[in-house]
């Protein structure tokens, strides 16, 4: 189906949605925004000879209707894209809703986050947009949908979501038509992607319980489902020609905790992300299992001005068999990773002022990403923000370091109603 | 005379104890949906629209949680806020942001900072403990047609923005009908006024009041445009299920 006829389809689905809302009698309400969206290039251009990371005006539509315990949320956006010279639509949520008293149940695409880092995921396994986070797209646009059914049980003594997802999203990271970003296998141009089928198998299935413990919003995880970053699988290693881009398996085990401590707001987190296709951690293409482990600290300093601050760590077991296994010419991932983060945030002018700053740095392969921002509230309904991300530091595959080439500049404007 | 005039009067702290009891713990859950308008010095205007909901834990005085659905502005709708309050100690807030469908901890140490910019600040919203002021009686007097008490009440420690307080509080229903702030350097700078009361379930109800910034001209508007006691608020109201999914048929 062509971008113009999905847009179609899905401006019809959300008028027969209104329509049905209405004939249901609930309680309906529209909403959404128009927004331009621009992200300049201030290092050398783009790979492709462009100068813009982004550049887009966006309509969104927000319909949420409820009648009695059901509920339908429809989120959709039509934009038109200049990079790409196009139009397109995109559903970004759609689900029905049901609510009883000690359950919930939500179907369709939805936006899920889970535990307590601020931009550092260990037991968020759900899909995320990176070319929105590193191109200066608002932060709601970091996070994707997944099709998925999600149930809320709430017992008492404790809470549980369960989430299956049949149909697979994988993360999206920048493109290398517009962003520098290393790539192990350069001359390899035939590439294939390999999402998991749809089948009973390989549905994703997430679970969360939490509760309050001591004071302590607590919370446990489990997934048992894909890594979303994929693993290039080439036809040889020595001349390789071709690329199977493929999701190896996962599980993941963690747990989380935040609550008052110190003066401020004390979050932990830790996740054992268990790479099942590669337990032995002998195949190099697919990642060994981890260990990840979270601290954060939120303090108010004064008035309308907050600090936060993040280690965050990561350790590569079977790191003997991953270097033994690394075919040559490849430079080895050290056993540790780790990121720090510092945000500082100073509300001015009634709190419609608002001037940001946030930095990562990693110790241990020393690259940064350092985000400044100034965001300002004109009136209720329009908004303009004009922020930078400037990478550097490491070397040409670490996280960051590889974006060296792609600092850039944008500004958001938004006229919400 | 045998016995000295003042033994049967009321102590000041008794007198705040009482407003306090009035004004932030009358009946055993709250329920308001009210507008507040943020309106500058030059006359521009910013709307909130919200419901909040309050239930009490304890005797006046005690531990409370409140809960606030925002309806406006429109970047803000759906976004919810819950706090657990102490008066001994700094409150749990959480916030929801409905975009990214995240719940999160946030930061609470400063009670005297603005309630989404307005010119109120949380204590203003949730109250202050009345432990951690001294209070005398300054004098008594007639606020339009009301017999009020005048009590100044000064901070014992020094983390808060004004150096004293002035509460003009009703004899008969102990609600303040006006209070005046003054700064470090004693001047005036913030005057809270009751501009409208209502009986709402036999509850005398403060429901319009205004709190204007004396030195910036910027004032904010508060209007009830509706209030109710003793609705039956369920515990779990007050939880991250509920943060995510407001609780229709009590915020509208």
């Amino acid at each position: 189906m062509s971008f113009k006829l999905k847009s179609i389809a899905l401006a019809a689905a959300l008028i027969l949605s209104c329509l049905c809302a209405n004939a249901l009698a609930g309680d309906v309400s529209l909403g959404g925004f128009l927004q331009g969206n621009y992200s300049f290039d201030i290092a050398q251009g783009n790979p492709d000879g462009g100068n813009f990371k982004w550049a887009e005006e966006r309509v969104q539509l927000k319909l949420d209707a409820n009648k009695g315990p059901f509920r339908v949320f429809i989120k959709t956006d039509g934009f038109h894209d200049w990079t790409d010279q196009d139009f397109n639509a995109e559903l970004r949520e759609g689900f029905v809703e049901y609510t009883a008293n000690k359950w919930d149940a939500q179907i369709g695409r939805q936006i899920i986050t889970w535990g307590v880092g601020d931009l550092i995921f260990i037991n968020d396994v759900f899909p995320k947009d990176y070319e929105a986070f590193f191109s200066g797209r608002p932060l709601e646009y970091l996070k994707k949908g997944v099709d998925a059914a999600k149930f809320g049980l709430y017992p008492g003594f404790a809470s549980f979501d369960v989430v299956a997802i049949p149909f697979f999203t994988p993360n999206v990271y920048p493109s290398p038509n517009r962003f520098w970003i290393f790539d192990p296998f350069p001359q390899v141009t035939a590439r294939e992607k390999e999402e998991p089928p749809v089948s009973l198998k390989d549905t994703e299935l997430a679970v969360r319980a939490y509760r309050q413990i001591a004071g302590f919003d607590t919370s446990v995880y489990f997934y048992r489902g894909f890594f979303r970053q994929p693993s290039p699988l080439p036809d040889n290693f020595q001349t390789p020609t071709r690329l199977t881009l493929f999701y190896p398996e996962l599980s993941e085990y963690g747990a989380s905790a935040q609550g008052q401590a110190l003066g401020g707001v004390l979050s932990l987190e830790a996740g054992y992300y268990d790479s099942r296709q590669d337990r032995s951690g002998t195949n190099p293409l697919i990642p060994n299992s981890q260990t990840r482990f979270l601290v954060g600290y939120q303090r108010q300093l004064w008035e309308d001005f907050t600090l936060g601050v993040q280690y965050y760590f990561e350790y590569m077991h079977n790191y003997s068999h991953y270097l033994e296994s690394l075919p040559q010419g490849f430079s080895p991932e050290k056993r540790y990773q780790d990121l720090t983060s510092l945000r500082l945030t100073k509300l001015l002018r009634h709190q419609t002022l608002r001037l940001s700053f946030f930095m990562f740095y990693s110790p241990a392969v020393s690259d940064y990403m350092l985000n400044p921002e100034v965001k300002y509230n004109f009136t209720d309904h329009i908004w303009a923000a004009l922020g930078s991300n400037i990478f550097g530091g490491g070397n040409r595959s670490s996280q960051f370091g590889q974006l060296a080439r792609d600092n850039n500049m944008y500004v958001q404007v938004r006229y919400e109603f | 005379m045998l016995l000295p005039a003042n033994v049967f009067a009321i102590s000041p702290k008794e007198i705040m104890a009482k407003s306090e009891a009035a004004f932030y713990y009358q009946g055993r859950d709250f329920k308001a949906r009210m507008i507040m308008k943020l309106i500058s010095a030059g006359g521009q205007e910013r709307t909130r629209e919200l419901t909040m909901l309050r239930k009490n834990y304890g005797p006046p005085g005690g531990n409370q949680k409140y809960f606030i659905y925002f309806f406006q502005p429109a970047d803000v709708k759906d976004m919810t806020f819950m706090v657990y309050k102490y008066p001994d100690r700094d409150s749990d807030r959480w916030l929801f942001i409905p975009a990214l469908n995240m719940v999160r901890r946030i930061a609470a140490q400063d009670k005297r900072s603005s309630f989404v910019g307005s010119d109120f600040s949380y204590e203003d919203v949730s109250g202050r403990n009345v432990n951690d002021d001294t209070h005398s009686l300054v004098r008594e007097e007639k606020l339009g047609a009301r017999d009020c008490y005048v009590v100044k009440s000064t901070p014992k420690a020094g983390d808060v923005e004004y150096s004293y307080k002035l509460s003009w509080v009703d004899k008969a229903d102990f609600l303040p009908m006006k209070e005046e702030y003054y700064d470090r350097r004693g001047e005036l700078y913030k005057v809270f006024t009751a501009d409208e009361v209502k009986n709402v379930k036999g509850f005398p109800t403060i429901t319009k009041r205004t709190m204007k910034n004396i030195q910036s001209g910027h004032r904010t508007e508060v209007s009830f445009t509706k209030a109710d006691y003793n609705i039956g608020l369920p515990d779990n109201i007050f939880s991250e299920r509920f943060l995510k999914q407001p609780p229709r048929r009590w915020i509208d």
